[in-house]
């Protein structure tokens, strides 16, 4: 795209506006267009948050860190769960680390077109861009969270094997699910809005569907694959064989099961929120 | 490629018409109403629940030009305008906009108090649609036009509401949008800031930009653009020289015949108990004129019923001149002992009169107003455009020099001439 205004001038695009009918096209070149909004969109958020709060960026510490302290003495200590043979607080921390994640980039990615109302009934931009940068703003948390991660491994002395260099696809895809979910979600609260209330018992619900506190193969055999249907057991599952070299919980069935339904929600998710976009304005 | 900016060709808004309370719906709603909808079908055969904000709008603007859009409040222009810049879809038909559109109605959006000034430049920039390297280059330049240098790493929450405006106002202003779009009818902000504006817009305009322009000043329309479009009800019933259509558009966008009578349906709900019947000018003979002599008093009535009592209330006239400009603003209650009689007024029909004694006013046309308030309390009605009447100065001191007087009042003063 052309960077100088005046290059503008003497070759403008032309764009057309009319109704949308049925499925349409995503529209990328316009995302493309308007990429740096999603940059300064997600530094505002950060921006915002770390400097409205005393504790700034220890937040993103604490979070995961205190429920995983919690976790360690319900779960690990009184309850004796098992952890596939790691120490319970570093099992625990794999997976609160991208579910801290994922439930906080769900909810604000869903909550984020009434959020940002004003902008959406004012001016044009794609839509898209708003709930993309709230799940960018939160992968900032996860990645100082993931000092401590840092951290707990080497405390626990946990030798770092090849797996390692499959994490960031594990992120992907826990991003990937949380902006399907957050997209699906976000559209839908514009409409109607009590689903608002059903976000913190969705989250906790999932959170309970997903091998947070336990491990994946506590679950019988045969209901594994079914398990997997939820993109978030293939995340954590994915997170503790990377990090931790974990094998009971893991599958590859599991993780291309996982990663389908995660490709599903976020496809459907992107074309769900493009057909409700011309809407929106109007709504909010 | 044409040398066509916007291309408009049968666009039309349909819009589905939410009560006040009702505006967006919850699930719980749906997926009960979707039980009883059967009955609600069998009692209610055709959803006569939406209408046109606009229907069948077809025109073209080229490159360059400046277009007035002109309607009464309600008649489509924010709708056209919205659809325009992309912020909602239209129902039907198409438009084709070469070049970066922008807007001076969008001042600060996106504005965050609790980041710095320059923060927000470059957050709002990039709303606006602006590249970072194009915001780093006009930098400096948003600054010193918006003269607020000493506080631009101070967060905005700090700032007066004049310093925010005119931040706001300077990254929009440097937008440099081949398209501008500017709704005076919405701008916000004082006189000084609305002057801004008008001026910026002369200087997009004077550089060979197209400009749509939408405001209720028609002096400001005549002066500013060459054509315009009038909008009636969601149609587009003209497209003309600025000249013919602003006067078509002042002789008949409103009621003819210096009188406006309210239909129930036009009555705001909030008015309750205020109901406005009528607001009449009339001559020294008492008859209901849409143009009066400069030389005999005239007379504005304002009738209206009470459904039950009012403290307090005030009913009042704003006469403003065709170019915007308030004449006086008069209430009948404002001498004090009126205002003690009726501290409290009873249910009732009542007339409220005032004279406008003979020359006073200047030739020229005016729009009276009628507001009907309790001092700080509430505003039961208000109608900015009720009646248009014109002056004519028939008469009138220094008539036997043919040429315009400045100035809204041409009052006979008593002259002496001394010689010493």
């Amino acid at each position: 795209m052309k960077t100088d205004a005046i290059e503008t001038v003497k070759k403008p695009d032309t764009v057309i506006i009319q109704p949308m009918k049925g499925l349409v096209a995503l529209n990328l070149r316009d995302l493309w267009i308007y990429r740096e909004l999603v940059y300064f969109l997600t530094w505002r958020d950060l921006k915002v948050r770390y400097k409205q709060s005393v504790l700034g960026v220890l937040w993103a510490i604490i979070n995961p860190l205190v429920t995983t302290v919690v976790f360690a003495i319900i779960f690990g200590n009184f309850a004796k769960f098992p952890s596939d043979g790691v120490p319970y607080p570093i099992f625990s921390y794999t997976a609160t680390l991208p579910w801290t994640f994922f439930a906080a980039a769900l909810t604000v990615s869903a909550r984020s077109m009434l959020t940002s109302g004003g902008m959406v009934s004012k001016i044009y931009f794609p839509r898209i861009i708003v709930p993309l940068s709230s799940v960018f703003a939160n992968l900032a948390d996860f990645l100082v969270g993931f000092v401590i991660m840092i951290g707990m491994l080497i405390f626990y002395r946990v030798t770092p094997t090849l797996n390692m260099l499959w994490l960031p696809a594990f992120l992907l895809l826990a991003t990937i699910t949380a902006l399907g979910v957050g997209l699906w979600f976000s559209a839908l609260l514009v409409m109607y809005r009590d689903i608002n209330y059903l976000l913190p018992f969705l989250t906790t619900i999932w959170m309970y569907l997903s091998p947070v506190v336990y491990a994946s193969s506590t679950i019988p055999e045969q209901y594994r694959i079914l398990y997997s249907l939820n993109p978030m057991v293939g995340v954590i599952e994915g997170f503790r064989w990377a990090l931790l070299g974990t094998q009971q919980s893991i599958s590859p069935s599991m993780i291309a099961i996982s990663s389908g339904i995660a490709l599903l929600i976020f496809i459907t998710g992107l074309f769900f929120f493009r057909r409700m976009e011309r809407i929106f304005a109007d709504m909010i | 490629m044409s040398n066509l900016a916007i291309n408009v060709r049968d666009i039309g808004k349909q819009y589905h018409i939410f009560s006040e309370v009702n505006r967006y719906q919850t699930l719980r709603e749906k997926l009960s109403e979707s039980l009883k909808s059967p009955l609600k079908a069998l009692l209610h055969p055709t959803g006569s629940d939406t209408f046109w904000a606009l229907r069948n709008i077809s025109f073209d603007v080229e490159r360059g030009m400046v277009l007035g859009v002109i309607g009464k409040n309600g008649a489509g222009k924010s709708t056209l305008l919205k659809i325009l810049s992309r912020v909602v879809e239209p129902t039907e038909g198409r438009a084709e906009i070469s070049g970066r559109v922008g807007s001076l109605l969008e001042v600060g959006t996106g504005f965050h108090p609790e980041l710095s000034g320059r923060e927000n430049v470059y957050l709002n920039g990039a709303i606006l649609g602006m590249r970072r390297s194009e915001i780093d280059r006009k930098f400096d330049e948003i600054v010193a036009f918006s003269e607020i240098e000493q506080f631009i790493d101070t967060p905005v929450k700090r700032y007066s509401s004049g310093m925010y405006m005119r931040l706001a106002f300077a990254v929009s202003a440097h937008l440099e949008p081949e398209i501008l779009i500017v709704d005076e009818v919405l701008a916000v902000g004082d006189a000084e800031f609305q002057r801004k504006c008008l001026g910026k817009m002369s200087d997009v305009a004077g550089e060979g930009r197209t400009v749509l322009f939408v405001s209720h000043n028609m002096s400001a329309v005549t002066r500013l653009t060459k054509e315009c479009i009038i909008l009636e009800h969601g149609k587009m019933t003209m497209r003309a020289p600025s000249d013919e259509a602003v006067d078509y558009y002042l002789s008949h966008g409103y009621e003819k015949g210096g009188e406006r009578s309210w239909a129930s349906e036009e009555i705001p709900s909030d008015a309750h108990p205020f109901k406005p019947i009528a607001m009449r000018v009339l001559n020294a003979k008492g008859q209901v004129v849409d143009s009066v002599r400069s030389v005999e008093p005239l007379t504005l009535e304002m009738e209206y019923s009470l459904d039950s009592a009012i403290t307090g209330l005030r009913v009042g006239v704003y006469l403003v001149t065709v170019r915007g400009d308030y004449v006086f603003t008069s209430f009948d209650t404002d001498d004090p002992e009126q205002f003690s009689k009726y501290a409290e007024r009873r249910a009732g029909h009542y007339i409220s009169r005032c004279t406008i004694p003979a020359d006073l006013l200047n030739e020229g046309r005016y729009t009276l107003g009628v507001n009907a308030s309790v001092f700080r309390i509430k505003r039961y009605f208000q109608d900015a455009n009720a009646v248009v009447f014109n002056v004519n100065p028939t008469g009138a001191p220094g008539m036997h020099w043919v040429e315009p007087r400045q100035g809204v009042t041409r009052p006979r003063l008593d002259w002496q001439i001394v010689e010493k």
